[in-house]
């Protein structure tokens, strides 16, 4: 078996991975290796053939083939080398090296290893899937993940039904919704669980309100009925605790049902790495430069924490490309202070990525990411470090479907911890009534 | 005076727009966040515009279709002629990104154009 | 003149099939379904049984017995995975250990070697996750996990092997009829077939009473009775290492908590009497008594569940299994009523029934019958050298169809180009695991329909989920604009 040595890999040839990869090439690093394992570099941006990604990063509205090309376009300016359909199958850390061994497989090189002194980790997220929400009835065909009918639709040309029932608002299913009408099939409606939309705003306008397709906020799937294709779906309301409400069934004869309930980090080689991991997001721990608890692995992307927009992605790829290149050519050797910030979410907001900060290694500005658990409205967003108010913004909409986040400043930081007068530091995140 | 709510899609931050009418006529567009915006809200209550993006397909390809969108917006009614359009066109590989398909789709003034490459087999 | 039709590719009919092969006979199997594997065999706990539970003096303990031993040495013969992890039947109670010492006793008189009643602090040794409420627990060393669909198609790809014919046809009647010499044989019509056959093997699951009474004066009735099941992710897999039973009670028999053979970790089933003979639903209350039950067992019961199922038992009335040749239908055999301890009880089964058809129909032993059946190579399972070793032989093997379990282009051509090889996506998934894991299909569904598409000759539109109508792919887009 052979084994060959890099600076830096780059697990996934999706958004985050393209995006770091130009970004720690700009900074240096030349002896870069993207593993990929489809046959075209992209990843699920190839079948999200809608358009809205890009405004962000290039000022315009993309679809999403175009701007992984603008992507794979700088890859290739940049000569970096990848692998395509090509697996990686394990990793793990040698703690007498301090380098990261990648194990991975094609048809060409058969079972081959590479030693790396950085990883990224960038290997996107899965969907939900039926068995994960407990949904009785019988078990057919014609159950399908969003993401796959939109595979089905988008690259094969073909319909995976045509009598649609969707559960669960998220971002992909709405997107389905329209792209299945365009295409000649019949969506009946969207069932979501929770009692707001999981999705964004601008895809309930533009993917149900557009085509008359109804959404049902607090409603979910109560059974799937027949025994080779799906033959009827029947939807039920649910009460405050989730539980349907006796009566309120109604029975819509379909024969699919598509499934978009959510996304969840693929962290196989992340567990397998043995980096900790955050239960809320399910994607690994990370510090301001976006390390996990394994020295010289880097996480960005879907497998790090589910993002709403692909610009969020790619900003956060190159944060972590540049991180990884200062960490292979010694960059961020300056001397660390001890001081540690820990980042407290709390009273609505679910997590931050971030969770840790030294702020010794902070940019001058560093972006927080996170979630909220619920949808607020006109409140206030808060920010206390050591106690003190950092910041309150003022909110007109959060929701769980959209990811917020705070720019926090070094110069800001640095002064009030220097006038803690310890090394341990919190900073909270809340949301806070206006007064 | 008339007042419309609507959530602006023009970007995904999607704020929510209202705005007063008067005999038709727009008089006052708040809660927008850019220009942008309040483009979208006068265009969406007078005569909204979407952008199509859908599938053609391709002869001779690596894939069996090439992505696509109408290079600029289309009115919103004239989605479905759009998409059905699209049905009787097939183009041959390769298709590059930018490459046009339909000139002036439906009369709408729009060209449809390739979203994504696919090379010959 | 078929020497042998047997009814029903489950494990049953097809552990007689392969016994059946090594005799000078003519046999066919008949298999409503598109696959073998499809009924109860797909369904159910995967447990093979140590054999504490049928009373004495019961078939269900004659061949659990055997069945337990028969497994041991056959899993190496024929490939199938199979674990020998023991059993453990909890007393939640202290009243519970009446109820062990009763158990205990059975399975001595059973012939059930190794058992014996451990106290609270052992079996938390044993077991650290276990319910402080377990008093103590009967061990049953010999109790083992087994995957039932590779055991199914290990003995029929065997049996084919040998020479045994699989026809994918239901069997809608069977006639009584005699030959000129007065020889009872019988007329079997299947879809637009017909068949004479000197004897028939009803092990037709749920349905085998339909069949019994065609041709029987003294009538059986068979009730399906429905057991659901959680399956759990395979980070759960570790959290138990042997099957916990809980004592049956007054309220119940009780829901078992087991790793697979797979590592995963599983919980079922309930029992309620099923709607039909192909009502395989699972339903809201069930799940939910599956896992609250369940968490009885053990402490902090994970809840990781990647998919739930339900299958159906054949309970005969007597409820107990009727094997062998029924007394006024001379060469119809019956492996009727197979409910538990069925998977593990089958094995014997097939011995015993191909002894009783070959003694009738004076069949001498074949010289030219192999034993021996190779299993699919699993890259997940295997280590990077044997998978370098297989990537060698084939690319393919590096080529990864199926990401959550790990299952490659190599493998699936494998299990569709094998003897009996898989037709369907459900074929491919139970042969390889591929869309076994966490994301069920989510990523894998796509790849592995064109490669079936391929290997059969068919178009991707044609390929199905299970047969019989379970299309995927419904057309081409704007067909209908």
């Amino acid at each position: 078996m052979s084994e060959i040595k890099k600076d830096l890999v780059i697990i996934g040839g999706g958004p985050a991975g393209l995006a770091a990869a130009v970004s720690a090439a700009g900074e240096g690093v030349k002896d870069i290796l993207i593993i990929e394992r489809d046959i075209r570099l992209g990843g699920i941006l190839n079948q999200c053939i809608h358009n809205g990604f890009g405004l962000h990063t290039f000022k315009e509205e993309l679809t999403g083939p175009e701007y992984a090309d603008r992507y794979i376009d700088m890859v290739r300016k940049e000569q970096i080398p990848y692998m395509l359909d090509t697996m990686v199958v394990d990793l793990s850390f040698d703690e007498k090296t301090g380098e990261k061994i990648v194990t991975a497989m094609n048809k060409t090189e058969g079972l081959f290893y590479v030693r790396a002194r950085a990883v990224i980790l960038a290997m996107g997220c899965r969907e939900r899937p039926r068995g994960a929400l407990n949904i009785p009835g019988f078990r057919p065909s014609g159950i399908y993940s969003a993401g796959t009918a939109q595979y089905y639709t988008n690259m094969e040309g073909k319909l995976p039904g045509r009598k649609v029932v969707i559960l669960g608002s998220g971002d992909i299913g709405l997107i389905m919704a329209r792209r299945m009408t365009y295409e000649g099939a019949k969506v009946l409606c969207v069932a979501e669980l929770q009692p707001y939309s999981g999705g964004l705003k601008r895809n309930i306008v533009q993917c149900l309100d557009d085509f008359d397709i109804p959404l049902l906020l607090s409603h979910t799937v109560v059974d799937i009925k027949g025994k080779r294709r799906v033959e009827g779906v029947t939807i039920a309301e649910v009460d405050e605790n989730k539980k349907p409400i006796p009566g309120s069934e109604v029975f819509y004869e379909c024969d699919t049902l598509l499934l978009s309930c959510g996304l969840i980090p693929e962290n196989e080689l992340t567990d397998k790495l043995g980096a900790k991991m955050n239960p809320v997001t399910g994607g690994a721990f990370v510090n301001e430069s976006l390390e996990t608890d394994v020295p010289g692995v880097f996480a960005c992307g879907n497998v790090l924490h589910v993002h709403d927009l692909v610009d969020y992605v790619s900003g956060e790829a190159a944060a972590a490309g540049k991180n990884a290149a200062d960490h292979i050519l010694g960059k961020n050797a300056q001397e660390n202070d001890g001081n540690v910030i820990n980042i407290k979410t709390e009273n609505g907001v679910r997590y931050s990525v971030p969770s840790v900060v030294r702020p010794a290694y902070m940019p001058d500005t560093l972006t927080v990411r996170f979630r909220v658990g619920n949808e607020y409205r006109d409140k206030n967003l808060s920010v206390y470090l050591d106690g003190k108010q950092l910041m309150k913004l003022p909110k007109r909409i959060m929701a769980p479907g959209e990811m917020e986040q705070i720019i926090l400043v070094k110069s800001k930081v640095s002064e009030i911890i220097s006038e803690s007068g310890v090394k341990e530091h919190e900073l909270i995140i809340r949301v806070e009534d206006k007064e | 005076m008339e007042t419309r709510e609507l959530t602006c899609i023009r970007c995904p931050i999607g704020c929510h727009i209202t705005v007063e009418l008067e005999n038709g006529e727009v008089k006052n567009i708040t809660g927008n966040s850019c220009p942008r915006g309040e483009e979208y809200a006068a265009s969406e209550v007078t005569h909204p515009v979407r952008t199509v993006t859908s599938l053609v397909n391709v002869t001779g390809g690596e894939r069996p279709v090439v992505s696509v969108k109408t290079a600029g917006d289309v009115p919103k009614e004239k989605m479905m002629d759009v998409v059905a359009a699209l049905k009787s066109v097939t183009v041959e590989a390769p298709v590059a990104i930018g490459d046009v398909v339909v000139k002036d789709i439906e009369g709408t003034g729009a060209d449809v154009v390739a979203t994504s490459n696919v090379a010959k087999k | 003149m078929k020497d042998v039709t047997i009814i029903g590719a489950g494990v049953v009919g097809c552990a007689i099939a392969r016994e059946l092969s090594r005799y000078d006979l003519d046999v066919a199997v008949f298999e409503k379904e598109a696959d073998v594997c499809e009924g109860t065999s797909k369904a159910n706990s995967g447990i093979v049984h140590s054999g504490y539970d049928a009373k004495p003096g019961t078939l269900k303990a004659r061949f659990n017995v055997e069945g337990n031993r028969l497994i041991h040495e056959l899993s190496k013969e024929l490939d199938f995975p199979f674990k020998e992890n023991g059993s453990l039947i909890l007393a939640l109670e202290e009243e519970g250990r009446k109820g062990l010492e009763e158990l205990l006793e059975r399975g001595n008189k059973n012939g059930v070697p190794g058992l014996r009643i451990v106290e609270k602090e052992e079996l938390k040794e044993m077991e650290p996750n276990v319910s402080e409420n377990a008093v103590c627990a009967l061990y049953a060393p010999t109790g083992g996990i087994v995957c039932p669909f590779n055991m199914t198609y290990a003995f029929a790809e065997n049996a084919a092997d040998n020479g045994v014919s699989f026809v994918f046809e239901g069997v809608t009647g069977i006639e009584k009829l005699k030959d000129e010499t007065g020889e009872v044989f019988y007329r079997i019509t299947a879809g637009k077939e017909t068949v004479d056959t000197r004897t028939v093997v009803n092990a037709a699951g749920v349905y085998a009473d339909v069949f019994h009474n065609m041709v029987c004066e003294k009538k059986i009735h068979i009730t399906p009775v429905k057991g659901q099941y959680c399956l759990m992710d395979k980070t759960a897999g570790g959290y138990v290492k042997h099957t916990l039973f809980q004592l049956p009670t007054k309220s119940g028999k009780g829901i078992l908590v087991t790793p697979t053979v797979h590592g995963n970790l599983m919980y079922g089933p309930t029992a309620d009497e099923a709607g039909d003979c192909e009502d395989t639903s699972t339903t809201a209350e069930g799940l939910d008594t599956v896992l609250s039950k369940a968490s009885l067992s053990v402490e902090d019961l994970p809840r990781k569940t990647i998919t739930s199922f339900a299958g159906l038992r054949a309970r005969e009335d007597g409820r107990d299994f009727i094997i062998g040749e029924a007394d006024d239908a001379p060469g119809f055999f019956d492996a009727a009523g197979i409910e538990s301890p069925g998977l593990t009880a089958a094995p014997a089964i097939g011995v015993h029934l191909a002894k009783l058809i070959a003694a009738k129909l004076n069949a001498p032993e074949k010289k030219d019958f192999d034993p021996v059946r190779k299993g699919i190579p699993s890259i997940a399972l295997a280590s990077d050298e044997e998978r370098a070793e297989l990537i060698k032989k084939d690319p393919l093997y590096a080529k990864v169809v199926c990401r959550c379990e790990l299952v490659t282009e190599g493998e699936i051509r494998d299990a569709i180009e094998r003897t009996l090889g898989a037709t369907t996506v459900d074929g491919v998934k139970r042969r390889t695991r591929a869309g076994m894991g966490r994301c069920q299909t989510g990523f894998c569904l796509a790849r592995t329909i064109p490669i079936l598409a391929e290997l059969l000759g068919k178009s991707t539109d044609e390929i199905e989920k299970s047969g019989h109508g379970s299309y995927y792919i419904d057309g081409e887009i704007k067909d209908t604009l």
